[in-house]
């Protein structure tokens, strides 16, 4: 995990390493004050040397100053440094999402990828500023006070030889059990939170099906478990702390006997044992500040499995076999062509598909809800590979094309398709960064939706909400069409993209897209006859199969499943 | 605890009030509270009395013996095992009062939790309406989470801190008043310099909150949006907006957390200074001879747990502050008004006994009627009306005008018209999912205020657009709709709505479990689960709002024969895009602007040539 994530680090590991050196700075600092303070008790006050206590206060004083200025310095070398991290991790994972294919997209739910991107990262971000800070200062205090320890007196420094293993085991075993009750607890937690997600999502649904009683019933099951697992999880936490500090009491017991025995046979002075009261207290919190950081880390490793799933997650589509050529016409051709969502080969989604489409031609696709349409129509830009077979653009196996080559001039119009929040021009643009004003009319027009752009007040230029929300559903498909002809392709498919529009418009962009689009190639899957009728061929899809292909004239009167269609659309209107 | 908590810089309104409120919840552990209460005390005089007697130990117990050939440490050892004893009790107290807030904190946020979820259900639709869900979450994990904290942590930590301070306080002015004097000054100078830091951060918190909104915001609009963007290339220009974005950020959040993490030094630090100043100047007195070593190494161990507790409240003060904020948050989920539910009259299973008269039963017949509280029984038939209906839903604009119209027992009525016409509107008042304004809903002749809402929705099946399934297996989501329907009884509904066929060839079949988004299902399939929820429901009124939007002609054409026999004698309400979905109804109402322009069957409306006439012919557009 580690490793994958280090990287992320760069630009930044300089000012990581200056935030721990600042802060063993800190420590060695702060531990020798109590070691100067002896001398005062021991050299000052026993010889009566005023100019001596004030020499080393002073010296105290400084000390501390510089410690403080230390401390400071590397809060703000931790700070920036995890904050910079944070945004190489967030930057990095953004880009990888960009990099996945749909393939990838659909591994991960929408959802999950943006938490991993949002919380997560913040978890590994508070993380990583513990880690250069915290990490550092408590092993670092430990090592210190202990050898200032020994160095007052290493008799007396005996006594930590037994306490810090025995707490070592007691935290230890303390932990190790700790761990996976909060484990445990935290997939609780996450399971009621998602309960009550989902219960706000459907609340139209439980109100009309009066589940309210149902539903608390299955809160509240889910409620106590993480009230049990957090009792179990806390009270071994609780145990910790108290043993900690009963340990630093045994302590302190044990150091005043044996320093009190030492001071009368005149082999330590009262103010050594002062401090190395001091010291018992700064290692001993040092070990419970070990203890607790692995708590935290332990937390935090939810979060860094789930980013690294993120980044270990290879593009399944990438410009591997590309090489440098151009799309020269719009012809289209699925040899045996065979796929599986799941890359399992005995449960295809398309099975033996062999078409083959002449630039220039108009397609029409229908077939039931699931008999894989839109599976088919994804295959030529790419967005999913083959399992098995082969799909040419223009004689080339689209491997053979630079994804953003082929892209460009196999533009497709999604059946769930989206508008970003911006104007209509910037939204237009996607389809093409540099398209002139009159390139984008141009498109505008033949997607009829010129005329209702040119009705808001202010036209092109009009704010779209986040998800074009304030555009009816027809409107919306409109545009999104005219964003897929702003790039001049070979091959446009419109995958249902004319659902909401009435059925006028509809004829009216079909005419449009014929006259204006003549050479291009043009695959309508629909649910509408009406919309299909027209195209040169239309190809019926059954479960993943082709089921016949043929004119509209030919179907009606050889496929059974067309008339049926047919049919089901047309009664009443002929009565 | 889960996930990094939510910087909350909103200050409580009421902080008084909202205490004395949480107060109420920790009335059942009052008990318990007493003794932690104890515990905390002990544990903190514990610690202050042990420290003490370092000064004796020192001053009377070794420096006499110094130099003695045979120096006696059963005084010392005396008095270390008392100091010994001192510890043990302090340490079962801090034990105790730690063991107890478990149950205190964990009991109560349990009961929060469930009050909360409780009230929820109990909300009207509109409170839904006007939040967002990421609102309503955050109150149960953020604003529940800081209370947590405060409850196990911040209170008992502020206790024991003031305690301390007082305790510690006083042995210093005990031990050494010019020495205490010294600290105090030194104190008020930390507290100086903690009120400034922190009146600074609040700009750069702000900012750092504003950028994370808006990544964030980006993030979910790429990724929501992530196949468009892999549609046409434009991967780069939107990493490079990212980029943008995600820098600006790291500035804010840099200088936010700046100030954030220098606060631990400083105070550390400015203990030592403390530290450094009382050292010297009870050196300074020794020499003068008026402080002894055994009263300074007291005083100094003082000095160091003067400054914890300090540090400690004006850091568990904002904490404090904070989760009075989620707290009044909470509140005030608890006390938003409730759904009106007036009626009394209630829906039953009966059944026609040997004189012809119905009577209640408690098996299912097929044949229900509401029960007014006197014990009359009228039969459900599904006769619903609609007089001179007002409604709107921000009591500014009227969604629906003066409509009035009525669905005879086992009529079919479909609404047309374009998105915003009240289509959707009408069904939801039948419901009561809103109330209207002015005029009146009958349901067998009941103004629908006097039926009980668990029983007008229990008579209502609703197959809703936006399908939502839950996070189970199929059986159980179509189980939804009756929780008693045998497993018969649910693969027949699935039969029914055409959805057998696929839910056996799912890997699991009935037992498939779907995801919380459904994911593994296409949205016309998820349709056809619905269909099959609500016909397990089997209520004598159906509501269906494009409940086949999704689902091609050909498979709707396929389970029309299931929908015709889920619709017979049944009073049902369908609301569909699509034309040849309504063909068939009884009457056919076309909606515009909140009001019915037409109304009739198919063949009426066609030979009318008005609007519906229009839209058939696909004249005109519906969105």
């Amino acid at each position: 995990m580690i490793k994958t994530i280090w990287p992320y680090t760069k630009g930044y590991r300089f000012k990581s390493i200056l935030a721990a050196l600042t802060i063993i700075g800190e420590v060695l600092v702060e531990v020798s004050i109590p070691y100067m303070m002896a001398d005062i008790v021991n050299i000052g006050i026993e010889n009566k040397d005023t100019a001596f206590i004030i020499q080393r206060g002073i010296m105290m004083i400084l000390m501390a100053i510089a410690s403080l200025s230390l401390g400071a310095l590397s809060a703000r070398f931790a700070s920036v440094s995890s904050a910079g991290f944070a945004k190489n991790l967030r930057g990095g994972l953004f880009e990888r999402v960009q990099s996945f294919s749909f393939a990838n997209v659909d591994h991960f739910s929408t959802a999950s990828l943006i938490t991993r991107l949002t919380t997560d990262v913040n978890t590994i971000q508070n993380t990583y500023m513990m880690a250069v800070r915290t990490f550092i200062r408590a092993p670092f205090m430990l090592i210190a006070a202990t050898v200032m320890a020994v160095r007052i007196s290493p008799e007396l420094a005996v006594v930590f030889l037994f306490a810090l293993p025995i707490l070592a085991i007691i935290i230890g075993i303390l932990m190790s059990k700790t761990f996976p009750r909060f484990k445990a607890m935290l997939a609780k937690f996450d399971a009621m939170n998602a309960s009550v997600q989902e219960n706000l999502t459907a609340i139209r649904v439980v109100k009309a099906f009066v589940r309210g009683d149902y539903e608390d019933e299955r809160f509240t099951f889910s409620a106590n478990e993480v009230k049990d697992y957090q009792v179990k999880a806390e009270k071994l936490l609780v145990v910790a702390m108290p043993m900690a500090q009963y340990m630093v009491y045994i302590c302190m017991i044990a150091v005043c006997y044996l320093g009190g025995v030492q001071i009368v046979e005149g082999r330590l002075q009262s103010g050594d044992l002062i401090s190395f009261i001091s010291y018992i207290g700064q290692v001993l919190s040092a070990v419970m500040m070990v203890a607790m950081m692995m708590v935290m880390l332990v937390m935090s490793r939810a979060s860094m499995a789930r980013i690294t799933e993120v980044l270990a997650e290879r593009p399944s589509i990438n410009d591997d076999d590309a090489k440098d050529i151009a799309v020269t016409d719009g012809s289209i051709e699925f040899d045996d062509v065979s796929f599986s969502y799941n890359g399992n080969p005995d449960n295809p989604n398309l099975e033996h598909i062999k078409l083959k489409i002449a630039s220039g031609e108009t397609i029409g696709i229908i077939g039931g809800t699931g008999s894989a349409k839109s599976t088919l129509v994804q295959l030529i830009p790419r967005l999913y590979d083959v399992t098995s077979g082969a799909v040419r653009v223009a004689g080339h196996n689209v491997k053979e094309y630079k994804i953003q080559t082929l892209r460009h001039s196999v533009s497709m119009v999604l059946q769930k398709n989206v508008l970003f929040s911006g104007t209509i021009k910037e939204n237009l643009k996607w389809g093409n960064a540099d398209a002139t004003d009159a390139e984008i009319e141009e498109a505008c027009r033949a997607a009829a939706a010129d005329g209702f752009i040119k009705n808001f007040p202010d036209g092109y230029d009009t704010e779209l909400g986040q998800g074009g929300v304030n555009v009816s559903g027809g409107q919306k498909q409109r545009l999104c069409i005219a964003r897929a002809l702003i790039s001049k392709p070979k091959i446009i498919i419109l995958d249902d993209s004319t659902s909401a529009v009435d059925t006028a418009t509809d004829a009216a962009i079909r005419k449009a897209l014929n006259e204006e689009l003549s050479g291009t190639t043009t695959i309508i899957i629909a649910q509408r006859i009406a919309s299909v009728m027209d195209a040169d061929r239309i190809v019926i899809m059954n479960e993943g199969k082709i089921d016949d292909v043929g004119t509209h004239a030919e179907l009606m009167q050889r496929s059974e499943i067309y008339r049926e269609v047919y049919y089901s659309q047309q009664k009443g209107v002929e009565e | 605890m889960p996930g990094p908590r939510k910087q909350s810089f909103a200050k409580p309104k009421n902080a008084k009030g909202t205490f004395r409120r949480i107060l109420k919840y920790f009335k059942p552990y009052r008990g318990q509270l007493v003794l932690v209460l104890i515990g905390l005390l002990a544990s903190v005089a514990a610690n202050i009395a042990g420290t003490y007697m370092l000064r004796p130990i020192i001053n009377e117990y070794i420096i006499p013996w110094i130099g003695n050939e045979n120096p006696d440490f059963t005084g010392l050892i005396g008095q270390l095992a008392v100091m010994a004893a001192v510890y043990t009790i302090g340490i079962l107290g801090t034990f105790m009062y730690n063991r107890l807030m478990i149950n205190v904190s964990t009991g109560t946020l349990l009961k929060l939790r469930l009050e909360m979820f409780t009230k929820m259900q109990t909300l009207p639709i509109s409170y839904f309406d006007g939040r967002t869900h990421g609102e309503i979450m955050s109150t149960y994990t953020n604003d529940t989470d800081v209370m947590r904290e405060m409850i196990s942590q911040g209170l008992p930590s502020f206790i024991s801190s003031a305690v301390r301070i007082v305790g510690v306080f006083t042995m210093m002015i005990v031990l050494n008043p010019i020495l205490t004097g010294i600290a105090i000054l030194m104190l008020v100078i930390m507290m100086l310099i903690t009120k400034t830091i922190a009146g600074r951060s609040g700009r750069f918190f702000k900012a750092r909150q504003d950028s994370v909104g808006k990544v964030n915001g980006y993030i979910e609009e790429m990724i929501e949006g992530q196949k468009v963007v892999k549609v046409f290339c434009h991967e780069q220009a939107v990493n490079s907006r990212f980029d943008e974005l995600n820098e600006t950020l790291r500035r804010n959040t840099a200088a936010a957390s700046t100030l954030a993490s220098i606060m631990g030094p400083i105070m550390n630090n400015l203990s030592h200074v403390t530290y450094a100043i009382i050292a010297a100047s009870g050196g300074l007195l020794g020499v003068a001879g008026i402080i002894d070593i055994g009263t300074l190494g007291a005083f100094l161990q003082y000095t160091r747990s003067f400054s914890m507790p300090v540090a400690e409240i004006s850091q568990q003060a904002n904490n404090v502050l904070s989760a009075l904020a989620g707290a009044e948050r909470i509140f005030a989920l608890l006390d938003e008004k409730a759904e009106e539910d007036e009626g009394d009259i209630v829906m039953v299973n009966a059944r026609v006994n040997e004189k012809g008269e119905l009577e209640e039963c408690s098996e299912r017949t097929e044949i229900w009627a509401w029960k007014k509280p006197t014990g009359e029984l009228i039969r459900v038939r599904g006769d619903v009306r609609f007089e001179g209906v007002t409604f709107s839903y921000d009591g500014k604009v009227d969604v629906l005008k003066n409509v009035s119209l009525y669905a005879k027992p086992g009529q079919k009525i479909a609404f047309v018209g374009s998105t915003g016409a009240g289509k959707t509107t009408i069904t939801n008042l039948i419901n009561r999912f809103y109330d209207i304004q002015s005029g009146r809903i009958t349901y067998d002749g009941i103004p629908i205020r006097q039926i009980k809402k668990a029983s007008l929705r229990g008579s209502l099946g609703m197959v809703l657009q936006d399908t939502h399934l839950f996070t189970g297996t199929v059986r159980e989501n179509i189980r939804y709709g009756r929780l008693d329907a045998t497993d018969e009884e649910i693969v027949s509904a699935a039969k029914l709505a055409n959805a057998h066929y696929f839910i056996s060839h799912l890997p699991e079949g009935y037992d498939t479990v779907l995801t919380a988004d459904g994911a593994n299902l296409s949205q016309g399939q998820r349709q056809l689960i619905a269909i099959a929820r609500a016909a397990v429901a089997d209520p004598p009124v159906l509501i269906l709002d494009e409940a086949t939007s999704s689902i091609d002609t050909r498979t709707e054409s396929l389970i029309e024969k299931g929908m015709d026999s889920l619709m017979k004698d049944r009073t049902v309400f369908v609301i569909a895009h699509r034309l040849s979905t309504v063909r068939n109804s009884d009457a056919i109402m076309v909606l515009e602007h909140g009001e019915i322009i037409e109304r009739g069957n198919h063949d009426e409306l066609i030979k009318q040539q008005g609007k519906y006439y229009q839209l058939y012919m696909g004249m005109f557009e519906l969105s």
